[in-house]
């Protein structure tokens, strides 16, 4: 308590004087009054009184000293001296400082990446009881329109559910079209998200009466701002989705931008509604599993009570549907498309918020050992305090204030400069052709991060010398001069903690190589297709108005006509490129096969549209049988292509060509040919089965043109747009290269990269800087020996020998351990980033180098300090 | 045997008062001093003020503005449970000093 009351006393000096002097006054007056009393006359009482107190001016300069001497026993005294210290030794202080923002800074980054992508992902009122309905099995995340409905009805343990999909549409205005994402949602979307609109009204469960009954949209607030000039005179107005009309009924507030982390879409629409105009069908379809649904727990209702009452109504379904069998529930948290990015996504956060902690606790060790050999040379300093009466408790405190000062000083350096990073992080947007924003601000919570782990390292480290100061005997430590009492040939704490950093920093460096071959391994991969030299063309018939049954006859004009374009070799069409942003998958099954249910399903397989030549396009290689034709339509049996991996667990070894499946409905496909197998979803993904159908047996109006060709895009380019313009000059597309549109494949590869470098790099530092300051203070140390040894005639070699022997010892052991370890986590890599592998002589050797430069960088000038020492010089300066 | 010397004897004094008297203000502490002691122990009243306020600052008593039964303002001390112990520590030492003079006066 008192603490406070001297620091404001120190700065209220003057308010204690009046009280000294009211009090005193006092006294005077109560000692007059009985003189007077006793007989004395009125002067002859003051007068006494007053001789009784003697200078009243010195009195009260005493009973303030009183004070003074004991307020400046508190914090200012240690604060102010603690300063004048780290002032005067400004290497020192750098130093420590720049470790200190590098790993403060790494965390504070983390952290808020990790509480705005986890912690609190969803910008809605109460997003805690909010849960995805997915299914048991892994990467099942979907769910059909009237099992939503079923859920939504039946359970007792949700206040509501809302069910949405992210879709991807033309929209346009008497005046303009643009390419837009947008979700389409039930009816009381905003209604269970808890959500208010900005102006006008959003559209609730009420509107929805049936298929095509609520035309009606919400802009979300950017897209309001940046495309209709934020005029409030747009809502009422109507606009058209893929030339279907829309009433804009209300636009969003600003923070709100659905129930996806990352993506920013352009406006809502209910689901009862789409741009195609038929929704009949999707509503009713158990099959099509292509929602996500959102569920809000009623209050007081535990996630794993909500999780057995669906799977007890998925139970009742399963035995009602055909297409419900297998039904199970899972609940996950949103924000991430239930578990598919969620999971990875989690744990690859964790685990780069454990390697940001590790580099803090590379940077502790660091410092400590810094300040141990600070306390070291300040020995006789200490000394002297503690003989001349300074308690041991006094000097640790001191020191400590030293280590907090400091800490807290890098840790707002840390902040400020994670504030400007994170800042940048938020404006940027990876790929432009989705609305995917990573918007990461640092708030209360990350700021009391931040301090908490700035008086957190700061006492780890500043604790370090406590044996030191515990140990030190004044009048040894006097007589010897400080420099003898330290023993140099026991490996010590300091030792120990220098040996984890660079073990650390090697696994960090092996991690990020491994990393970075299998990036540059995955271009190179077997994707059973080459990206390079083929160029995309995206559009969606129906955004042109085209009705499903004219979009096969628009398909082969274009075909046919960009392949007359000079300079492309081939062109084909598929519905979904592999390795793009979707894709599909479904149950197959056997000959014979009359009951179609999960468990009856030979395997799940994906599948694609396709046009004839699309493989040629692709360069995706035909082992046996033949490519689809036009003449593969609606009158002729149905065909199909599968791939090795399909054809091998479908057939065995009996030649595939000409037998035939099954699919959910009981269509009976015939097999034509043969292709190699492909990656479709991931680079690491174990192989799928996948079949390709005729486009013109399966119509689908959103594809994408591929066109190869050995001349560059951009000669391409224009010719293959006025080619499309010609057939229908209202048609959007949108022309990328394939190779470009694998970025989304390989961001998180990427990002994993990138994350690892970043690290690496920041352990690397810090390992040099350890082992350069060990190595510096162990040769300023032993100068004097060095000089004996010189003057008695030792080589160079000798002499740097015995003076980084130590840290050569330490560099190499840290590394092979961390080597080591390095091996154990590219396993867990392996998940993220295509054929991860320490066992790759690049990598090994790459980290070999990495840790031999960074160990001479670390001892070249200690090095060179050790063979400069002049023994005379030496011994005229003793 | 750190500190008995004039100033340990004083807080010792004043301590001790408090705890007999309850509450007091500095007037009162020199009257009640000079009283108890038979008029043989008079306190310099300049050195009883800094004395107060160290005590204060250590939390052994604490302080009050009130007004006196002849209606002057005074500012009345009071003993902390830290002061009690504090006195009681004082008492045990002073009882050492007094018993190690009277070893050497008896000496010879």
């Amino acid at each position: 308590m008192s603490v406070f009351r001297r620091i404001a006393n120190t700065f209220s000096r003057s308010k204690l004087h009046q009280e000294i002097d009211a009090e005193i006054q006092s006294h005077v007056e109560m000692r007059i009054a009985d003189n007077m009393a006793a007989g004395m006359s009125p002067e002859q009482a003051r007068r006494d009184a007053l001789l009784r107190f003697g200078n009243r001016v010195v009195m009260r300069e005493r009973t303030t000293a009183a004070d003074a001497a004991t307020a400046l026993d508190g914090f200012g005294r240690d604060l102010r001296y603690a300063t004048r210290q780290l002032r005067r030794s400004s290497a020192f202080t750098a130093t420590a400082l720049i470790t200190l923002v590098l790993g403060i800074g790494a965390n504070v980054v983390v952290f808020s990446v990790l509480n705005a992508m986890l912690l609190h992902p969803l910008n809605v009122p109460q997003p805690g009881n909010l849960y995805h309905v997915v299914h048991k099995q892994q990467g099942y995340d979907n769910q059909s329109y009237p099992d939503y409905k079923d859920f939504q009805t039946k359970n007792s343990t949700f206040s509501d559910m809302a069910a949405y999909r992210v879709e991807f549409a033309g929209l346009s205005t008497r005046d303009a079209a643009y390419k837009c994402w947008y979700y389409r949602v039930s009816g009381n979307f905003f209604d269970v998200l808890g959500a208010q609109p900005a102006e006008g009204r959003f559209f609730h469960a009420s509107d929805e009466h049936g298929p095509n009954s609520a035309p009606y949209i919400v802009l979300s607030n950017g897209f309001w701002r940046t495309h209709f000039d934020a005029d409030s005179h747009i809502i009422g107005a109507t606009v058209d989705v893929n030339k279907h009309p829309f009433t804009v009924i209300g636009v969003a507030p600003p923070a709100f931008h659905g129930t996806e982390v990352f993506i920013w879409p352009d406006f809502w629409m209910p689901i009862v509604n789409s741009p195609s105009g038929d929704t009949a069908e999707y509503l009713s379809n158990r099959f099509s599993h292509n929602l996500m649904v959102l569920g809000r727990l009623k209050p007081g209702v535990t996630p794993l009570q909500a999780t057995g009452n669906l799977n007890a109504i998925s139970q009742e379904l399963a035995g009602q549907n055909r297409a419900d069998d297998g039904l199970d529930a899972r609940l996950t948290k949103p924000g991430w498309m239930g578990d598919q990015f969620g999971a990875p996504a989690r744990s690859f956060l964790a685990g780069i918020m454990v390697l940001a902690f590790l580099v803090l606790l590379a940077a502790c060790a660091n410092l400590a050992s810094l300040f141990a050999a600070r306390t070291a040379d300040r020995s006789r300093e200490l000394a002297i305090r503690l003989a001349i009466g300074s308690s041991r408790w006094n000097v640790l405190r001191q020191l400590l204030s030293e280590a907090i000062l400091l800490s807290v000083l890098g840790g707002a350096l840390a902040t400020l400069f994670s504030t400007i990073l994170l800042d940048a992080l938020t404006r940027w947007q990876p790929f432009p052709e989705f609305p995917i924003h990573v918007t990461v601000s640092p708030d209360p919570r990350v700021y009391f991060v931040a301090l908490l782990l700035s008086i957190g390292s700061g006492m780890v480290w500043g604790l370090v010398p406590i044996r030191q100061i515990w140990a030190t005997d004044s009048v040894q430590v006097m007589k010897t001069g400080g420099a003898g009492t330290f023993v140099f040939h026991r490996f010590t704490l300091r030792d120990l903690l220098l040996g984890v950093q660079i073990a650390l920093c090697t696994l960090l460096v092996t991690a990020s190589l491994v990393a970075l071959r299998g990036m540059q391994r995955s271009l190179h991969a077997p994707l059973g297709f080459q990206p390079p030299g083929v160029l995309l063309a995206d559009t969606d018939l129906h955004m042109g108005g085209y009705p499903d049954a004219s979009t096969t006859q628009i398909q082969k004009r274009m075909i046919e006509e960009v392949a007359r374009i000079p300079g492309v070799s081939s062109v084909g069409i598929i519905d979904e490129t592999p390795l793009g942003a979707g894709g599909s998958s479904t149950y197959v099954y056997r000959m014979g096969t009359t009951d179609f249910r999960a468990s009856t399903s030979a395997f799940d397989a994906k599948y694609y549209s396709i046009s004839p030549g699309y493989l040629n396009a692709a360069a995706t290689r035909l082992l046996t049988g033949r490519d689809f034709t036009w003449h593969d339509d609606a009158k002729g049996p149905k065909v199909a292509i599968v791939n090795e991996t399909f054809a091998q667990r479908m057939f065995g070894k009996a030649s595939p060509i000409g037998q035939s499946f099954l699919l959910g409905q009981g269509a009976l496909y015939e097999v034509v040919g043969v292709v190699e197998n492909g990656k479709y979803e991931s680079l690491t993904e174990a192989p799928w089965a996948a079949v390709f159908f005729p486009l013109a047996q399966s119509s689908e109006s959103d594809t994408s043109l591929m066109v190869r060709s050995p001349l560059p895009p951009d000669q391409v380019v224009p010719e293959l747009r006025r080619v499309l313009a010609q057939i229908d000059p209202s048609l959007p597309f949108v022309f990328h290269t394939w190779l470009g549109a694998l970025a989304f494949v390989q961001f998180p590869a990427r990002i994993a990269t990138a994350t690892l470098g970043v690290m690496g790099l920041l352990a690397a530092m810090l390992a040099v800087t350890g082992v350069f300051g060990m190595a510096m203070y162990s040769v300023s140390k032993r100068k004097r020996e060095f000089g004996i040894r010189v003057a008695v005639g030792a080589q160079p070699r000798q002499l740097i020998g015995s003076a980084l022997k130590r840290s050569v010892i330490l560099l190499l052991s840290g590394s092979i351990i961390g080597l080591l370890l390095g091996v154990v986590a590219s396993q867990l890599l392996a998940q993220i980033v295509y054929e991860a592998t320490p066992r790759d002589p690049l990598v090994l050797g790459g980290v070999l180098i990495t840790m031999a430069l960074l160990g001479l960088v670390a001892t070249w000038i200690p090095a060179q300090r050790a063979l400069r020492i002049h023994p005379a010089r030496l011994l005229r300066e003793e | 045997m750190a500190r008995n010397d004039l100033q340990g004897s004083l807080d010792l004094l004043v301590l001790k008062t408090l705890s007999q008297m309850g509450e007091l203000h500095g007037y009162g502490i020199v009257l009640h001093i000079q009283r108890a002691s038979d008029e043989l122990l008079s306190v310099e009243e300049g050195s009883l003020y800094p004395a107060l306020h160290r005590m204060e600052m250590s939390g052994w008593i604490r302080s009050e503005w009130r007004v006196t039964e002849t209606n002057r303002k005074a500012k009345y001390y009071r003993l902390t449970p830290a002061g009690q112990k504090e006195l009681q520590s004082a008492e045990r030492s002073f009882e050492q000093l007094v018993k190690g003079i009277r070893a050497i006066l008896r000496y010879a």
